[in-house]
């Protein structure tokens, strides 16, 4: 049983590993011959065909970054209240679960044309990097929400029970005890939530628009990476070769960003560990 | 339940929680009521021969939904049928026979899985996967493209997930069960995995809303032909990969028909959970 | 020094500074090729924005009409319901026959053309090619080039064997440049450039006209179609000055670069 299991892990490993190889050599090896710095903090030119994309990552990093801002907040406080430690009537969360679930569900289309609807024409803030922030929050909302639920229902029974002991108030076990616990599965969920908003194309489409000047605000239309991506492999003749640069440095900016999270994971993991 | 509303601070954070709970499920209702307001047209006109028209063909006024219908659910089983084992595999070999830098690249492999755009994905999957199996049996775009794509997609989403849930979950099962003598894989799928079937079943139902709902990647590998596949190598057209296709183009009925095809994939989702809250065990650490 | 300076103006502030603005919105064909010329535009009239935005031919009419967007880029003819709107061609594209390098085909008549997609003629040996099935990859409902390829063959959509459909016309480059027995069809620029840069497709002729650019912009290719702007109301001030250059001979490198046929050349 244990050589069983090992075979097959490893073999899944082997898997995952060699297709993961073959997609990123495929980018690498075709975007290698004239890949320089300079196209990272170049404007694009001739539809994205030549020059970089510095406005493109940085309507990105906006994008993501108010993204995952609203995201954060939002599902840790919705997180918490789901999670089995919160006394609230047990309908309620059960309603708002099964919500969560579908929203996890809704094809990114459909949040693109809901997006474009409700931010874009309803609030009034038009093709917009806001617009596309918050349409990529709802996104995430499930991801993050399920990530972090689990993690704070997954504090024993002990601890909350010490709490109380304690007197502690809702605020005081949230603040030092919940939260800080909760730290990887946030960090988790958010590894989990930052990828699919880098990762989402159909959504920006059609609220972040397709404009690739630098935003001068955040009510300006910008073009996220993904969208850049597509627009080069699929419509545009000749953006082959840009398409697979741009795609080298999306996933270059997943790494890093990954990277940041497991730092930070560390750092506060060792500040406050539960088991020795 | 207890004592925990000791102060004014607290009522503020029990507002305050279910606030967050009411702005969360607002989404899914705004969306909803968005997706019906839109398919209102075609729903008000067809009835129920919406479905027994000969195909979908909005230049001619047809609308049948019901290959695409079955296509997405096709996928979407087909995909976390080998997702599921490939996700708890991945997580088992990251956590228990991977050491030093190998598990920390193995856990960044999969951590770069989830931030590849499934454009990105689609290409490949165009360029490299569709010519590989059309060498097999053309045209290659296909409903096992489709699924194999998919699967690739969604496995982090219950391979990370696992990771965390393992790493949180008590060490000490780990040291009885080592000071018992069982083994390691006895360990794994008799004690640790069992305790984790709520994490492994939601986070499944998240890589399955992630899957029916997928859209670039199966737009450029499926094939996008409206028929109920005959066999896994036949091409299909999924309810996402049709709003895609066609909403940048359509008026009137055609469009008020693919929202309804968003609204039908969005009960779909909603009846998948129902159903799952029938079989779910109850979960009581 | 001056982006660092923009992103903390960006934390204080929301409201877009005020620069005439004008919003294009419409066809993903025309897009690239609009986004081109209104940078070149914006780069020798400094007080004026142009934002392009994506969503189809049929958005570009739709905001046009509802003024969502002061201009609409639609890569079709206006049909009749659609009169009411102001149409501003600003370049031509033509459609062309794909298949393989490797198809021993070398060209197909219109009515065997026909016969293919009726899946009446099912295996390339009946043309003359090796002994294999066709595999015919068709347009997605909606599009331009479909509605233009039925119209010119005479054929409709649901009598169409499809054995692969695909959205863009890039998508269809990819599909049959791996695929060594499948035929469809594209924009003639887009083939030709894909094909001068070593991708292994074939452009067939129509009707006995080779398809190229030259013979599109000449008139004598059969198969071609106007790239269009729409505006609701006839155009006055920065969009009629936009409007105008668009059509000038100024953008020929542009639209030549894009690789369809300015509507004025020598």
């Amino acid at each position: 049983m244990n050589k069983l299991t090992k075979i097959f892990c490893w073999l899944s490993g082997l898997v995952i590993s060699l297709v993961l190889i073959s997609i990123l050599g495929d980018i690498i090896l075709n975007s290698l011959e004239s890949f320089n710095l300079t196209f990272l903090y170049q404007v694009p030119m001739s539809a994205g065909r030549r020059g970089g994309i510095y406005p493109i990552i940085i309507s990105t990093l906006l994008i993501t970054g108010i993204s995952t801002l609203v995201t954060v907040p939002i599902g840790t406080l919705c997180a918490i209240y789901l999670s089995r430690h919160y006394p609230s009537t047990l309908v309620f969360k059960k309603f708002i679960k099964r919500m969560i679930q579908v929203l996890s569900g809704v094809p990114s289309i459909v949040f693109g044309l809901f997006g474009n609807a409700i931010f874009c024409t309803f609030f009034g803030l038009g093709f917009s990097i806001l617009s596309g922030a918050l349409t990529l929050s709802c996104m995430c909302l499930p991801l993050f929400i399920t990530s972090v639920e689990e993690g704070v229902s997954s504090i024993p029974d002990e601890v909350i029970h010490t709490t109380h002991s304690l007197g502690f108030s809702l605020y005081t076990t949230f603040k030092s005890i919940v939260l800080p616990l909760a730290i990887p599965s946030i960090l988790s969920g958010l590894v989990l939530s930052v990828g699919r908003a880098l990762a989402e194309t159909a959504a920006l489409i059609f609220t972040s628009g397709y404009v690739d000047r630098f935003p001068e605000s955040l009510l300006d239309s910008g073009r996220a990476l993904s969208v850049h991506i597509y627009d080069l492999a699929m419509n545009v003749p000749g953006g082959d070769q840009n398409a697979y640069k741009s795609s080298m440095v999306l996933i270059g900016l997943i790494l890093i960003i990954n990277s940041v999270f497991n730092i930070i994971a560390k750092i506060i993991s060792k500040e406050g560990q539960l088991y020795e | 339940m207890y004592q925990y509303f000791l102060n004014r601070r607290d009522l503020y954070i029990k507002i305050l929680l279910g606030a967050s709970g009411f702005i969360c499920s607002l989404c899914v209702i705004l969306i909803f009521l968005f997706l019906l307001k839109e398919s209102f047209l075609v729903i008000t006109g067809q009835e129920l021969s919406l479905f027994f028209q000969k195909s979908w063909f909005p230049l001619e006024g047809q609308f049948n939904l019901i290959p695409i219908l079955i296509a997405s659910v096709l996928l979407t089983f087909g995909s976390i049928f080998l997702a599921l084992p490939l996700g708890l595999l991945t997580a088992i070999l990251e956590r228990f026979f991977l050491k030093g830098l190998f598990k920390i690249i193995f856990r960044r492999i999969i951590e770069i899985y989830t931030g590849i755009p499934s454009v990105i994905f689609g290409f490949w999957g165009l360029m490299k996967l569709v010519p590989f199996i059309n060498d097999f049996h053309p045209p290659g775009q296909s409903l096992l493209s489709g699924i194999l794509i998919l699967s690739l997609m969604i496995f982090p989403i219950i391979s990370l997930n696992i990771m965390a849930s393992v790493e949180m979950s008590p060490k000490h099962f780990y040291r009885v069960s080592e000071s018992l003598g069982i083994s390691r894989a006895t360990y794994i799928w008799k004690i640790l995995l069992p305790s984790l079937k709520g994490q492994i079943f939601s986070s499944s139902l998240l890589a399955i809303g992630r899957a029916l709902g997928e859209t670039m990647a199966v737009l450029m590998v499926c094939g996008n032909i409206v028929q109920v596949p005959g066999h896994l190598f036949d091409p299909v057209r999924s309810l996402t990969a049709n709003i895609a296709l066609e909403m940048s183009y359509a008026t009137g009925e055609h469009r008020s028909a693919l929202f309804l095809s968003g609204l039908v994939l969005f009960l779909l989702t909603l009846f998948l959970y129902m159903l799952s809250s029938f079989a779910e065990v109850e979960r009581n650490e | 020094m001056k982006h660092y300076r923009i992103i903390v103006m960006l934390l204080f502030s929301i409201q877009s500074f005020s620069s005439d603005k004008i919003i294009i919105t419409g066809s993903s064909t025309i897009a690239p090729m609009l986004s081109d010329i209104a940078k070149q535009y914006e780069s020798s009239n400094a007080d004026i924005r142009i934002d392009i935005q994506t969503g189809g031919s049929s958005r570009g009419i739709t905001d046009a009409r509802k003024e969502l967007s002061q201009i609409g880029m639609v890569s079709r003819e206006l049909k009749p319901t659609e009169e009411d709107l102001q149409k501003f061609t600003i370049a031509k594209d033509g459609i062309a026959l794909i298949v393989n390098e490797n198809n021993s085909v070398k060209a197909i008549s219109f009515e065997n053309i026909r016969n293919i997609f009726l899946g009446k003629i099912k295996n390339w040996k009946e043309l003359g090619g090796h002994d294999q099935p066709i595999v015919i990859v068709n347009k997605a409902e909606g599009r331009s080039t479909l509605e233009l390829f039925l119209k010119f063959f005479e054929l409709k959509n649901s009598d169409i064997k499809a054995d692969i459909i695909i959205g863009d016309n890039e998508q269809g480059i990819k599909t049959i440049s791996k695929n060594k027995y499948a035929v469809g069809y594209v924009s003639v620029g887009t083939a030709e450039y894909n094909q001068s840069v070593g991708v292994p497709i074939k452009l067939l002729p129509m009707k006995g006209i080779k398809a190229t650019v030259q013979n599109v912009a000449n008139g004598s290719y059969p198969l071609s179609r106007e790239l269009n702007l729409v505006t609701k109301m006839k155009p006055v001030g920065q969009i009629k000055l936009f409007i105008d250059y668009a059509q000038s001979e100024k953008v020929n490198e542009l639209i030549r670069d894009h690789y369809f046929v300015p509507i004025l050349f020598k």
